[in-house]
C-alpha cells in the first residue's frame, strides 16, 4: 500500500517550527500520541492541529473533548485567536463533549465501547473530517470499570481509526515511570511526542521532543516551544546544518577608524559580532553607532535591550551625539525591551524570532547577553544562542551582541562561552595607567578580513565614539594624559627641529655669503696682480731685444 | 429477531409518571445492531422488569446503528447501556445485564421490596 521509497505521507499541523522538527507533519492517516503533564499544552496543541487544518489545509476535524466541555473549551481557545464557533457553524470542526459520568458506572456483564465508535464516526462522517482529536481518552479508565475490555476496545479504536484514514491525535496524561497512565503508548506506536512544562531557577520553559516517529526521520532533540497570543510555536530547529550563505558584502561600524582597522570596510554582512567588556566602556555605545549607521543606510535595526528601557538608551546616546529618536519614528529602527527574567530562554529566543520575523532587519542588536545567565545556565544560553546565530545567519542579519565581562576575570572569556559562534569580536577594556582609566579597543579576532592588532584609545566624545591613533610608549599603548604628554612632546620636538632647520639654512646661506665675498677679493686681487705681473713682463721683454741688438752692434 | 414488545420510543410525559403511586419506570436500552450481546442484554432487561417492575414498565430500544446522533444526548459510550431515563434521577448500567443484582442496585430497586 505504501509507496516505495518515499517518504511517509504527512499531514502539515501547521504549527511553527513542528513542522519543521518532523519532517513534514505528523504521519497522515495514522494516530499520534501526544503526551504530558498536566497543563503542558498537550489540549492546545491537539486543538491547534485541527484549526489550522480546518483554516488552512482545508481539512476538517473532529474534536472529541473527554475533559472540558465545549463552552469552556471554545472560551480557552478564543484567547489565542481561535473562533471555534464559527468554525464549527461552517462545518468545519466538530466539538463532541463526551461526558463520562462524575462516579464509576454501574455495569452488569459484558459491554463494548461501540458507542463511542459510532459517535465518532457520525461526527466524523458528518463533516468528512480528516482530521481527529481525542483529548484525554484515559479518562475513560477513571470512570468505566473492566480495564480488561476498555484495553482491547482502545486497540481497537486506534485499528479503526487507521481503517478510517483519519489522522488522528491522541493525547495522554503522562504517567510515573510510563509515557501515559494508562500505557497508551503501547497502542499508538507511529508517532509519539512528548511535551514537558518545567520549572528551573523560577523560570518557566516548555519543551517538545519527538520520541517516537515510525518510518520518517525526525529531530530528536528537545525544542522549546511557547504558547502565546498566536498559538504554539515550537523553535524552529534552525540550520541542522551549517549552510549559511556568506555574503561578502562589508557594512560600516558606524565609527570610521573602526572599519579602518577592520580591513577598511567594517563587518560582513550577516556575519555575528561580539563586544565584549568590562562595565562602563562603551559596548551599548558602539552599539548604537552601527544601528544608527544601519538607519542611515535605510536599512533596519532591532534593538533588544534587556537592561535599559529604550528611553535611557535614546537620552544616553544623545549625550553622545547619536540621536536615535529619528530613525524610531521613522520606523527603521525598534526597541524590543525586556527583563532578562521576565521568561526563561526559550520565551525570549522564541519572541526574538517573532519580532524578528516581523520587522524583518537587516541589523540585530542584543544588549547585553550574558544577563540571560542567571544561576548556572549556562550552556542553555549557549545554545540559545547559537540557534540566535544560526536564525539570523540564515537570514543574512547581521547580529551584533554586547557581553559584559567582569572585571579581574579573563577579558578573552566571555561569559557565556560563545566565542566559537562569534566573527568578529571587538574587546574593550580599560587601561590604567598614571592614576587614569582610558578606554582601549582591541580587534580579537575578525574571520575572513585583515584586521589590525593594534590597541587603540577611544574616547566617547559629544559626536560619538571617536578612536585616537596609536601612541606606543614604553610600556605599551599611551592613553590619556600620557598620550597629550607624548603628543606634546612631539609637538615640541618638530618645533625643535624646525628652528634648527631655519638656522642652518641661515648659517648655510652666511657661509655662501662669505665665499662668494672670498671669490670677488681673490678674482680682485688676481686681476690686480695679473696687471702686475703683465706690466712687468712687457718691460722685461723690451729690456732683452734691446740687449741683443747691443750684443750684435757691439761684436 | 427482535422487535419491541412494549410498546417503544415515545417518551412518556414526564409529570404524568410521577403522579402514579409507584413510579412507572422508563428504560432505554442503547444497542448497536442485533449483535448477540445486545440480545442478551434485552433478554435480560425484559426478565428483570417482569420479575421486579410488572405493569409498570417501559423499554425503548434505541439502535445506534440506525440513529447514531441520539448517542450524544444520554452520551453513550458503551454498548449495551442500559438508561433508567424515569424515575429521576437519571442512572446507566452498562453491559449485557447478565448479573442482576448490579441491575437491581443500579436501578436502586434493591432497597424496595
Amino acid at each position: 500500500m505504501a509507496k516505495p521509497r518515499t517518504q511517509l505521507p504527512k499531514s502539515k499541523t501547521g504549527i511553527q517550527g513542528l513542522d519543521e522538527i518532523t519532517g513534514g507533519g505528523l504521519p497522515k492517516g495514522r494516530p499520534t500520541l501526544i503526551c504530558g503533564g498536566a497543563g503542558c499544552g498537550k489540549t492546545l496543541l491537539a486543538m491547534e492541529f485541527l484549526v489550522r487544518g480546518a483554516t488552512q489545509f482545508n481539512e476538517p476535524g473532529v474534536f472529541m473533548a473527554f475533559e472540558e466541555n465545549a463552552k469552556d473549551l471554545t472560551k480557552n481557545v478564543a484567547s489565542l485567536g481561535f473562533d471555534l464557533k464559527d468554525l464549527i457553524a461552517r462545518k468545519k470542526i466538530v466539538l463532541d463533549f463526551v461526558y463520562v459520568g462524575d462516579r464509576e458506572i454501574e455495569t452488569s456483564g459484558e459491554f463494548d465501547l461501540e458507542g463511542l465508535f459510532i459517535r465518532l464516526g457520525h461526527a466524523i462522517d458528518s463533516i468528512g473530517a480528516k482530521r481527529v482529536v481525542l483529548d484525554t481518552i484515559e479518562a475513560l479508565f477513571s470512570r468505566l470499570p473492566n480495564q480488561r475490555i476498555l484495553r482491547a476496545e482502545l486497540h481497537r479504536l486506534f485499528r479503526w481509526l487507521k481503517e478510517k484514514g483519519v489522522t488522528a491525535i491522541i493525547t495522554g496524561e503522562r504517567g510515573e515511570d510510563t509515557l501515559t497512565r494508562q500505557g497508551l503508548e503501547e497502542y499508538i506506536s507511529d508517532c509519539v511526542i512528548v511535551l514537558d512544562h518545567r520549572v528551573s531557577d523560577q523560570v518557566s520553559s516548555r519543551r517538545l521532543r519527538v520520541v517516537k516517529y515510525r518510518g520518517s526521520t525526525h529531530g530528536t532533540n528537545e525544542y522549546p516551544f511557547l504558547i502565546d497570543e498566536d498559538g504554539i510555536s515550537v523553535l524552529p530547529v534552525t540550520s541542522l546544518g551549517l549552510e549559511q550563505a556568506a555574503s561578502t558584502q562589508r557594512i560600516p561600524t558606524g565609527v570610521a577608524r573602526l572599519d579602518a582597522m577592520l580591513g577598511g570596510a567594517g563587518y560582513y554582512r550577516g556575519s555575528s559580532v561580539l563586544i565584549s567588556g568590562t562595565a562602563g566602556t562603551g559596548k551599548t555605545s558602539l552599539a548604537a553607532h552601527f544601528a544608527e549607521a544601519a538607519c542611515r543606510r535605510g536599512e533596519r535595526a532591532l534593538f533588544f535591550a534587556f537592561e535599559e528601557s529604550p528611553n535611557q538608551i535614546m537620552r544616553n546616546m544623545r549625550s553622545i551625539g547619536i540621536d536615535l529618536q529619528p530613525w524610531v519614528q521613522k520606523g527603521l529602527l525598534q526597541f524590543q525591551a525586556t527583563r532578562p527574567t521576565f521568561a526563561g530562554l526559550e520565551m525570549h529566543l522564541t519572541k526574538m524570532h517573532k519580532a524578528i520575523n516581523a520587522f524583518k532587519p537587516q541589523v540585530v542588536i542584543v544588549d547585553p547577553l550574558n544577563s540571560f545567565v542567571i544561576g548556572s545556565n549556562e550552556i542553555e544560553v549557549k545554545s540559545m544562542l547559537m540557534r540566535l546565530v544560526d536564525f539570523l545567519k540564515m537570514q543574512q542579519i547581521t547580529g551584533l551582541f554586547t557581553s559584559l565581562t567582569t572585571s579581574g576575570g579573563a577579558l578573552e572569556q566571555s561569559e557565556v562561552a560563545i566565542s566559537s559562534l562569534i566573527d568578529t569580536w571587538l574587546l574593550l577594556r580599560t587601561i590604567e595607567i598614571g592614576g587614569e582609566r582610558n578606554r582601549g579597543l582591541y580587534i580579537l579576532k575578525s574571520r575572513g578580513m585583515a584586521h589590525s592588532n593594534q590597541i587603540r584609545e577611544f574616547l566617547l566624545t559629544d559626536h560619538g565614539v571617536e578612536l585616537r591613533d596609536v601612541y606606543v610608549g614604553a610600556s605599551g599603548v599611551l592613553t590619556g594624559s600620557a598620550r597629550l604628554a607624548q603628543e606634546a612632546q612631539e609637538q615640541a620636538g618638530k618645533l625643535t627641529r624646525l628652528q634648527e632647520t631655519e638656522r642652518r639654512q641661515l648659517e648655510l646661506e652666511r657661509k655662501r655669503k662669505a665665499l662668494e665675498a672670498q671669490v670677488v677679493a681673490l678674482r680682485a686681487e688676481f686681476e690686480a696682480q695679473e696687471t702686475e705681473t703683465l706690466s712687468i713682463i712687457g718691460k722685461n721683454k723690451y729690456g732683452e731685444r734691446n740687449w741683443c741688438r747691443n750684443v750684435w752692434i757691439w761684436a | 429477531m427482535k422487535t419491541n414488545p412494549t410498546k417503544p420510543v415515545t417518551p412518556v410525559p414526564e409529570g404524568g409518571a410521577r403522579e402514579k403511586k409507584l413510579d412507572t419506570y422508563v428504560l432505554r436500552l442503547y444497542v448497536a445492531g442485533q449483535t448477540p450481546k445486545s440480545m442478551t442484554a434485552f433478554d435480560n432487561l425484559k426478565k428483570i422488569c417482569e420479575e421486579y417492575l410488572e405493569g409498570r414498565y417501559q423499554i425503548q430500544v434505541v439502535d445506534l446503528l440506525k440513529n447514531p446522533q441520539l448517542a450524544s444526548g444520554d452520551q453513550i459510550l458503551a454498548i449495551p447501556t442500559l438508561v433508567r431515563k424515569l424515575p429521576l434521577p437519571i442512572r446507566k448500567i452498562i453491559g449485557d445485564l447478565s448479573n442482576t443484582e448490579r441491575v437491581l442496585i443500579g436501578l436502586d430497586l434493591v432497597p424496595q421490596k
